[in-house]
């Protein structure tokens, strides 16, 4: 057994082994890393909260979202706003908006002054519009590319609105210049670390929230509604619930990656938001193994880490990089990596026969990968 | 007067709207085949106007040049890209929504390095400019030309579909592949056909594009999403329900502009089709079928 099939393939002790092993390395991280790469590396993790969520919405659910933008940005620019508020201090109103703006505070921003009113914002505002349009569309049974293209259509419609109000948005500076966190000062590289280890905290509590909902059977429903929605209906269940609830999940973990992105990236900007950083958020999801508990998050943290090189390094050469890795792996390595490692271990399996683990492997193969007939 | 001049601004978006979404009907619509790079298809029609103007020099020459030239080299870019990837996935629509993505990244990267990153500008042929004065208001020329486009391309489609033995296979083969195939029908190359013109409408509407200000590499993502709401609110299988989805879409969003802001009224234009999607989940126009959908 490799580790890398350990790490990437469900089962109770390999789980455990993995997450073990995976919290141990982050935890261990600060210690070996500079704070420039920790800052780094703590941004990947944001960013991995977002693929962790799409990895159930999409890899199991097979809600193929391409708008996790929209609900990345929610939590990133409610903490922004409350921290631009927070910073002003009691009374105080924004440095932008005296710039830009009116002077004055507007009103829907006033609830944000209160740390524990924005962080129950932060958690419920996305849990809500993702449950309000996944009502409205998975109840009419607007389904797969539909939903996919309507998802995308209110990424862009975000990302417009938000540069469309600048006065009380920044526009498409974004909101930036935080100077403390919750109290915190963010200049300290202390507080730095600090912040590293809520981002790995959060992002292990939600891969364990996801290993815990796929062995339920919400998670069966699930994977069941992936793949023969209709039957799942005949047999007396509503496919739009168990919908709903998995696409609202996928928004709050998107949201809490956006709201801790902000205190560590110093910036949020309709640039992270839009269509293109949105579908940017699947590829990372696709190359770890879309329906693997941990692919996602090796996935999106190692394209987010060849982002960062290739750009410092070619410029243009990410965008071709990261075009060829959409084309390549969706393509032809449908199941990620962790299809791939399968794929060596049947291999190996009937190289030697007698090895009972072959056909069982096949069924997961497929598991990993829906394949629909043309409608 | 004020309406008057919404509505005109309205149906110009919409004509604009109804080039980019006629191939996508065809090839999301009739083949089931998500392409998001049908919006770097139409960036490449574009530059193909801008290159041909380069050679040529006359803009009146080169846009009636353009136009021909714009459909071939779209089309042919779809026939490379179904050649090569899209049949592969025709069991896979959503993945293929991905795959055609990673294309018009690379695409989109291809012709900033080919053209620069700044917008380049193609100038408007002289018969172009100005406007057309009817009842004390100004319609631009350009904006015509492209409504007369549209209309035009709508029809050449309806009847290329309607009356050629082209048409008659496409609606085959989009209806009972297997059928198709057992009177001897080539799928495959009825596949390729189809795929071909659909990009080369992308192509047509690059090029019309270009007389409504400077182009860009992005000028493909500008409108590909709202091409894909035109097609979903559509309904598929028919051109007429895009037809109308194009025109509703465009004077929604001019009207609501007038009242809001541009920004809002994106907004208000997603709500609605959400909104509209309540009513009818299929579409404006759907052909009635005993599936379960």
């Amino acid at each position: 057994m490799n580790v890398f099939t350990a790490l990437l393939r469900p089962g109770r002790a390999r789980t455990l082994a993995a997450f073990g092993l995976a919290a141990a390395v982050l935890l261990l991280a600060p210690m070996v890393l500079s704070p420039f790469r920790l800052d780094l590396l703590a941004k990947f993790l944001c960013l991995a909260m977002v693929a962790v969520g799409i990895g159930l919405a999409w890899g199991r659910g097979g809600l193929l979202t391409l708008g996790q933008g929209v609900y990345f940005g929610l939590g990133a620019y409610l903490m922004a706003m409350h921290l631009k508020l927070a910073d002003a201090g009691p009374g105080g109103v924004p440095d932008f908006m005296l710039l830009y703006g009116t002077g004055q505070v507007p009103g829907w921003w006033e609830p944000l002054r209160s740390p524990v009113s924005a962080i129950v914002l932060i958690l419920l505002v996305p849990a809500g519009l993702a449950a309000l349009l996944g009502w409205a569309v998975f109840t009419r049974r607007v389904r797969g590319a539909y939903f996919a293209i309507l998802s995308q259509a209110l990424a862009a419609a975000f990302a417009i609105l938000l540069i469309g109000q600048q006065q009380t948005t920044g526009g498409t500076n974004g909101l930036n210049g935080f100077r403390a966190f919750f109290g915190y000062d963010l200049a300290d590289p202390l507080n730095k670390q600090m912040l590293y280890l809520i981002a790995a905290g959060a992002l292990l509590v939600m891969v364990a929230v996801v290993r815990q909902l796929s062995v339920s059977r919400f998670g069966e429903l699930l994977v069941a509604v992936r793949d023969q929605e209709d039957r799942v209906r005949f047999l007396g269940y509503d496919p739009a619930a168990v919908k709903v609830v998995a696409y609202a999940v996928a928004a709050v973990m998107a949201a809490v990656g956006g709201a801790l992105f902000v205190p560590i990236a110093g910036i949020v900007s309709p640039a992270d938001v839009g269509v293109v950083p949105s579908i940017g958020f699947l590829i990372g999801v696709a190359i770890g193994g879309r329906a693997t508990l941990l692919g996602p998050v090796l996935g999106s943290i190692a394209v987010s880490w060849a982002q960062t090189s290739i750009s410092e390094q070619f410029p243009s050469g990410w965008i071709y990089f990261q075009g060829a890795l959409f084309i390549l792996v969706i393509a032809f390595l449908p199941g990620g990596l962790a299809s791939f490692a399968g794929k060596l271990r049947r291999r190996r399996a009937a190289a030697a026969p007698g090895d009972a683990g072959a056909s069982g492997d096949a069924a997961r193969d497929h598991e990993l990968v829906p394949e629909r007939s043309p409608a | 007067m004020d309406i008057i001049a919404q509505l005109f601004a309205g149906l110009s978006l919409g004509s604009v709207l109804l080039l980019a979404a006629l191939g996508l009907s065809l090839t999301f619509g009739q083949m089931g085949v998500i392409n998001m790079a049908h919006g770097e298809f139409m960036m490449a029609g574009a530059y193909t106007a801008f290159v041909v103007q380069g050679v040529v020099g006359d803009a009146g020459v080169s846009l009636l040049l353009a136009l021909p030239l714009g459909f071939v080299v779209g089309g042919l870019l779809g026939l490379l890209l179904e050649a090569t990837l899209i049949h592969r996935m025709y069991r896979r629509p959503l993945d293929t929504l991905l795959v055609t993505w990673g294309v018009a990244l690379v695409l989109q990267q291809v012709a900033r390095d080919v053209f620069g990153a700044p917008n380049v500008d193609v100038r408007a042929p002289a018969w172009l400019s100005g406007a057309v004065q009817i009842g004390g208001l100004a319609l631009p020329r350009t904006r015509l030309f492209i409504l007369t486009l549209a209309i035009v391309c709508v029809v050449a489609l309806a009847l290329a579909l309607r009356a050629t033995p082209l048409g008659r296979r496409i609606r085959a083969v989009v209806q009972n592949r297997d059928l198709a195939e057992a009177s001897g029908i080539s799928s495959r190359a009825t596949d390729r056909v189809t795929f071909f013109i659909g990009s080369g409408l992308a192509g047509v509407a690059g090029v019309a594009l270009t007389l409504l200000g400077s182009i860009g590499p992005t000028l493909g993502t500008n409108y590909i999403v709202d091409a894909f709401l035109v097609v979903v609110a559509g309904g598929i299988g028919q051109i007429k329900g895009t037809v109308i989805a194009a025109t509703a879409l465009g004077l929604m969003q001019s009207f609501f502009e007038y009242s809001t802001t541009a920004s809002v009224a994106k907004v208000l234009v997603f709500v609605t089709i959400v909104a509209f999607l309540q009513l009818r989940p299929q579409g404006l126009v759907s052909v009635r079928t005993r599936s379960l959908a």
